[in-house]
């Protein structure tokens, strides 16, 4: 029986091929966007875990030196001998050529072994790492790069995070040219009883806080949930073509099943071979999806690695790893979405009676109450997104609000088509016209699904690309205020700083230091920077608020400046307080945009900074110079003191950097909304093809009342172009709404920066122009077919009326 | 006092240099049976021998007559039979252990360093041995201070011999199994205690007796040699009684019986008996802690019983040590370690 | 083998419940033909049903082959219609993605009682031999009727069902067809109950039984 019952559901779609590849790649598209996205997220997630602080295990506090770089090894010793337990790591940065490898050298008799990435124990215990030649534990992809370098044997292990090797200290003390010297102590458990504390042995050290590996994830976790969203997005944008494939697919067997339950099949056994036949179809098509998916994040997943190490410095590996449970939550996301799809058409086959008349229903008629009910949810939907913008609601809170907006947008489309189409019926004029307008509206159920899916991908697009414009105009005009001076420069130590400085006061218009330390703020990591008092600064430095006098106060150390991030995320603007070491309560004279810095950051007065951190060296400055002078000087601090490249960036550079940085940050959201657009034209090109076949009875007596398949064909046509454009006039004010959302409440969540919002027609048309052509494409085929049929099967319609 | 060589198989940094200590010797130096110690100079490191220890367990009472006990042990390592004497890439590692053991309480604690650069090591005269902040240091290996703290224990000890040093085996060649594997050994058993054991809560002032052991070899074990039962007893009469038992496909038992002016007295395989007679479950394993121990020749049948049952030493490669206490033929106190029981 | 007594049945109505059958009763022997007549909405394509089980009557009883299906739930009902009955409908209602052998042999599969050479002899006495391999919309309606015929006694059913066989068919193509279908019905001893409004087919049955308002009124 269930043989037989399911040979007639499938033998359908053996029959309607077409239909069948619509419903898969339907699905296939939206599980391969999705789980593309989860992909590249769980690749992230895993090198953040694998680089968080360099080594495994549990955060520990670490000693880190007031002064300079390293501390004596004499130090550790001194440590050891008084019972505290320290184990010593050496970092440095070993050029290569495709990037410099960091270099982390540790000591495995002192370090816990968890501490070490998962894997290594064994390798980094044996004889050969702690001999005189030593090991480097590195990825398998480090290896290859290190192939002929003059380094130690590579030993390629999985869990070692890319671009780091791991070496004994004695044989990384070696390679950075520092013997005796250590970057920092970590501290592996309590001290032994009665040890003497700290700064009593080691004054010269200071303690930091277990740094928890989460900071990074914590940053980085708007950025996975802008991808996420997008992710979902164009789930929901393929879960409308699945919607419609599946619809049809039951509205056509409708009688099959009549004829099924009549010949004794009962409606459980009807209805549990209908969810298998679609779980089948989804277990496939999400199998097809999650390959997709993996293309699709293998393609983004360099894009989104360099905004990572860009914006955040987070180090993420370039290619992806198979995850099972990307596997399982891909094709599990593709079963669920088709069940979530074909509820309603079930919901229908069990309350389908057995011996109501077998007459054709047409598909997804809109009825006057549907509609009314898509109005009324719509509006629930708005009142939820202005409960949500009215209270603050976190970075979550403002994508529920998108989401809302979104499908409030999508609910009233049909509502707002059919009005409008009969606005303009009013004006048509003759038979012709009358038909064209009735047809049209007659036409709008079959295809309000196609269209919501397109207006989804109008409004994105439109929103996200104002969204993308408006940050760059802003950016890129910030960039010219804030990096006012012509070169950068970092001195190698505080000697050849004051040899610097006298070298280069001839030879600048001003000379401005600018020291910085990395410092908690509240409860998440933080920068401190002292600055000069200079015109430069007063002339150019981008505030977004400001009280009276702001630069004389920060200058003579009665206030201080504090980023947008700040502000935002503490609430602090001109007139509050932040508490800064050494107990300065201190006044908040104004704040400045920071974009593209994860970081709560203040500044003060080169006074300020000075009596809170005596020791901080002063090694980095910037140079205003005359134009045209910038290349002669750097060449000359490169002759005159052996100054490293890297330690001077000229404007122009930075600038190039930033900019470009900014713009890998949304080739990935650029890549997703032209995906997103494809999917809803194949909607409407699937929803087009799939009326075609219906649409025989409509058009032949048309047709046979005088009018030329080519007319018919163009007029077919004309009506798909009509509705795109007419779902583009309604996308464009939800695009818009869209943008200011993610302008004034997800970046502000998100990055702890508001933007100002510029519009930007000229995208509009082209997109308007983009959106046309899917729409004209998509029913390109069906009006060829159309207007090539033969007059044979326009006439068979007459003959079939049994 | 082989326990405490086994040990140094298991802590992952020296898999490689010791996995084992039935590992072929290859190039380090063999013992010699014809050699004769020299002090002081052999209180310091041999490093041509693959493995060393100085090992002291110490029986003590609190002034309220609790007993209790110490154990302090430096272990080198050789991962190579030479290389640079200094820096980090000295073959030479080094193992620290300490325990302290009260009837009802038992604390542990482990230190791992490379010697090379000034983190351990073992100085014959003026006598210095230490890892970290352990320290065993004296003018001489006959008067030292001993000190060793762990995050919620510690001690700080004086130890006065007044007896002389004692050669284990015949003439400090021991035997550790038919085949004849052996080490180099000797013990200075004679050490009058006086100090401190150190709490959160502050210093108990302690007295007692402790036993130092001395050894060093390249290959001691043979391959089928699974563990040991080591004891170290204090008789009544001032005599002392060493004596192990290697378990394996068959068991070898070594005894050393040494009279009061510090005459030893070594015993053949088969001499020392020791059979277990009560087991406790300890971390999980089957442990014996009752023994009883027969030496024919000497007149001694003894019942000997731990202190603490759970005396078990949760390090890197787990064993059991501890004080005990035994009557019979003999009364006294002494030390028991053992070791592979899974 | 059927036996229907005093059998009520009612729709609701826009003025309430409109009774369509007001108490029937009538019975069939194994192997015998019998034509139910009248006027449109007479009741008896709703007599039909129920004696198929596709419905429920409100009150009486229809007892086929010793089962009362009065008190049966949906999945028995379903079994009955699976096993002991066959439905030759007026709209074919052929399964569009099977071809005409799918179609032909499927309700027999759906009971489990499926036979090769039974179907194929089926397929040869009603003529659809070189037809196998079509669909049924490449078929004329004679041809979808007898695939129609084929299906349902393919399965072998001790009762068959027929709604006005003939009534989408030309009169001579519904003579073939009705003149093949008796025959079958005969050679596999099934009963057959007919509803038509035609007295050429009715005249061909055992016996006939005319209904009028809900009511059997003639012999």
């Amino acid at each position: 029986m269930i043989g037989a019952g399911l040979q007639a559901l499938l033998s359908h779609w053996m029959r309607r091929p077409f239909q069948l590849l619509t419903l898969m790649l339907g699905l296939a598209t939206a599980t391969a966007l999705w789980s593309g996205v989860q992909a590249i997220n769980a690749e992230a997630r895993a090198s953040y875990d694998r680089a968080a602080g360099v080594l495994a295990g549990p955060p520990r506090a670490t000693l880190l030196p007031r002064d300079g770089d390293t501390i004596a090894q004499d130090t550790y010793l001194a440590l050891r001998r008084a019972g505290w337990p320290v184990s010593p790591l050496i970092e440095g940065r070993l050029p290569l050529p495709g990037g410099a490898l960091r270099l982390v050298g540790v000591d495995p008799f002192t370090l816990p072994r968890d501490d070490l990435p998962q894997g290594t124990g064994d390798a980094a215990t044996g004889q050969d790492f702690i001999g005189s030649e030593g090991r480097l534990l590195v990825a398998p992809e480090t290896a290859e790069r290190l192939d002929g370098a003059d380094l130690p044997p590579a030993i390629p292990l999985e869990s070692v995070a890319p671009g780091i090797a791991y070496a004994d200290i004695g044989v990384a003390q070696r390679l950075l040219g520092l013997d005796g010297r250590i970057s920092r102590l970590v501290l592996t458990g309590k001290p032994a009883l009665g040890a003497p504390p700290l700064d009593r042995i080691a004054p010269e050290l200071e303690r930091r806080a277990p740094e928890s590996g989460a900071d990074i994830a914590a940053l980085t976790d708007s950025f996975h949930l802008n991808l996420t969203a997008f992710g979902l997005l164009s789930f929901a944008v393929g879960l409308f073509i699945v919607r419609g494939a599946v619809g049809l697919a039951f509205e056509q067997r409708r009688p099959v099943f009549r004829t099924l339950r009549a010949l004794g099949l009962t409606r459980g056994i009807l209805l549990a071979l209908l969810m298998a036949e679609l779980t089948v179809l989804a277990l496939i098509a999400g199998a097809i999806g999650v390959a997709l998916g993996w293309l699709v994040a293998t393609m983004l997943l360099p894009d989104v690695a360099a905004t990572l190490r860009g914006l955040y410095g987070a180090e993420v590996q370039g290619t992806l790893t198979l995850r099972p449970s990307w596997w399982a939550t891909g094709i599990g996301i593709a079963v669920a979405g088709t069940a979530l799809s074909a509820a309603g058409s079930l919901w229908q086959v069990a309350r389908l009676p057995l011996l109501a008349p077998a007459q054709p229903r047409a598909w997804a008629r809109a009825s006057v109450a549907a509609l009314r009910w898509q109005v009324a949810a719509a509006m629930a939907l708005v009142a939820v997104a202005i409960a949500l913008a009215l209270t603050p609601s976190g970075l979550v809170g403002g994508f529920v609000l998108l989401g809302a907006l979104l499908v409030a947008a999508a609910l009233l489309l049909p509502p707002l088509l059919h009005a409008a189409l009969a606005g303009l019926a009013r004006f048509s004029r003759g038979p012709m016209g009358e038909w064209f307008w009735a047809d049209t509206r007659q036409q709008l159920p079959g295809l309000s699904l196609a269209l919501m899916a397109l207006l989804l991908a109008l409004a994105a697009n439109i929103g996200v690309g104002t969204m993308v414009s408006s940050f760059r105009l802003t950016f890129t005009g910030w960039l010219d205020q804030r990096l006012a001076s012509e070169l950068y420069v970092t001195a190698k130590t505080e000697a050849q700083a004051a040899d610097l400085l006298a070298f280069l006061a001839p030879r600048t218009t001003a000379i401005l230091p600018i020291k910085s330390v990395d410092i908690r703020i509240g409860d998440a990591p933080g920068e401190i920077y002292g600055v000069a008092d200079d015109p430069t600064y007063r002339d150019n430095w981008p505030l977004i608020a400001a009280g009276p006098d702001v630069w004389d106060r920060v200058a003579a150390g009665q206030a201080v400046l504090v980023n947008e991030q700040l502000a935002r995320r503490d609430g602090l603007w001109p007139g509050s307080r932040v508490t800064l070491p050494g107990d300065w309560d201190a006044p908040v004279a104004g704040v400045y945009s920071d974009y593209g810095n994860p970081l709560a950051q203040v500044l003060v007065g080169l006074a300020s900074f000075d009596r809170m951190f005596p020791q901080a060296p002063e090694l980095r400055f910037g140079l205003r110079v005359p134009e045209g002078a910038v290349a002669g000087l750097r060449q000359a601090l490169i002759d005159e003191f052996g100054l490293p490249p890297d330690n001077m960036v000229d404007q122009a550079s930075l600038k190039q950097f930033s900019l470009d940085v900014f713009e890998r940050t949304f080739t990935v959201t650029a890549a997703l909304n032209v995906l997103t657009l494809s999917v809803a034209g194949l909607a409407i090109l699937t929803s087009l093809l799939t009326l075609a076949t219906m649409r025989l009875p409509q058009l032949a007596p048309v047709w046979a009342l005088g009018l030329t398949r080519r007319r018919l064909a163009l007029l077919e046509l004309l009506r798909a172009l009509l509705l795109a454009f007419l779902t583009l006039i309604v996308a464009l004010p939800v695009g818009l709404l869209l943008a200011f959302v993610l302008l004034a409440v997800i970046n502000v969540q998100a990055f702890g920066w508001r933007l100002p919002m510029h519009v930007f027609p000229s995208d509009w048309i082209w997109l308007g122009g983009l959106s046309l052509l899917a729409a004209a494409l998509a029913s390109l085929p069906p009006a060829l077919q159309l207007s090539r049929i033969p007059p044979s099967r326009l006439l068979g319609v007459f003959a079939n009326e049994r | 006092m082989l326990g405490g060589a086994a040990t140094l198989a298991a802590p992952p940094a020296w898999t490689q240099g010791f996995a084992g200590l039935g590992r072929s010797a290859g190039d380090f130096a063999q013992p010699d049976p014809d050699y004769r110690f020299r002090f002081p100079r052999d209180h310091g490191p041999h490093p041509s021998f693959r493995i060393e220890w100085w090992y002291v367990t110490a029986n003590l009472a609190l002034a309220d007559g609790t007993p209790c006990g110490v154990q302090w042990t430096l272990f080198r390592s050789a991962l190579a039979p030479e290389g640079p004497v200094t820096g980090w890439q000295t073959p030479q590692a080094w193992m620290g252990h300490a325990g302290l053991t009260l009837p009802d309480r038992h604390f542990a604690a482990e230190r791992l360093a490379r010697g090379g650069i000034g983190q351990a090591g073992v100085v014959a005269e003026p006598f210095a041995a230490w890892i970290d902040e352990w320290r065993m240091a004296g003018p001489s290996l006959s008067s030292v201070r001993m000190q060793a703290t762990g995050p919620d224990f510690g001690y700080d000890l004086t130890l006065a011999a007044s007896g002389p040093f004692v050669a284990q085996g015949i003439g400090g060649y021991s035997v550790k199994s038919a085949a004849g594997q052996a080490s180099h050994y000797y013990s200075q058993p004679f050490y009058r205690v006086e100090g401190n054991l150190l709490f959160p809560d502050g210093p108990r002032a302690v007295t007692g007796r402790a036993w130092l052991d001395r050894e060093w070899s390249s290959q001691p074990l043979e391959a089928g040699q699974t563990g040991w039962d080591w004891f170290s007893l204090h008789l009544g009469a001032g005599e002392k009684l060493m004596g192990f038992r290697l378990r394996g496909t068959s068991d070898f038992t070594a005894a050393t019986w040494i009279d009061a002016d510090g005459t030893p007295h070594p015993m053949p395989d088969g001499a020392f008996q020791a059979d277990p007679r009560r087991h406790v479950t300890v971390a999980g394993r089957r442990v014996p802690v009752a023994w009883r121990l027969r030496l024919a020749q000497k007149g001694l049948d003894i019942r000997l019983a731990a202190l603490n049952e759970q005396a078990w030493m949760p390090l890197a490669f787990p064993y059991w040590e501890g004080p005990v206490t035994f009557e019979g033929s003999h009364d006294g106190a002494g030390y028991l370690e053992m070791t592979g029981y899974e | 083998m059927l036996n229907v007594v005093d059998v009520t049945k009612s729709y609701p109505g826009a003025d309430g419940p409109v009774a369509v059958l007001r108490g029937v009763s009538l019975t069939l022997m194994a192997g015998e033909t019998l034509a139910l007549t009248g006027e449109s909405g007479s009741g008896k394509s709703t007599l039909l049903h129920l004696v198929g089980g596709l419905d429920t009557a409100d009150g009486g009883r229809i007892v086929l082959e010793g089962t009362d299906l009065t008190p049966l739930g949906d999945g028995e009902r379903a079994r009955i219609r699976r096993t002991l009955v066959g439905v030759v409908f007026q709209q074919f209602n052929l399964i569009p993605s099977l071809n005409v052998a799918a179609n032909i042999s499927f309700q027999a599969r759906l009971a489990g009682v499926s036979d090769r050479d039974w179907n194929a002899a089926l397929a040869d006495r009603l003529g659809l031999t070189p037809h196998l391999a079509k669909y049924p919309e490449q078929l004329s309606g004679g041809q979808q009727q007898r695939v129609a015929i084929g299906r349902t006694l393919a399965a072998r059913p001790r009762l068959v069902l027929a709604d006005e066989p003939t009534g989408n068919l030309d009169e001579k193509s519904g003579a073939a067809v009705l003149a093949l279908m008796l025959d079958l019905v005969a050679e596999t001893g099934a009963a057959l109950l007919t509803v038509t409004h035609s007295q050429r087919l009715a005249s061909r049955m055992d016996r006939r039984l005319l209904l009028e308002d809900g009511k059997a009124v003639a012999r």
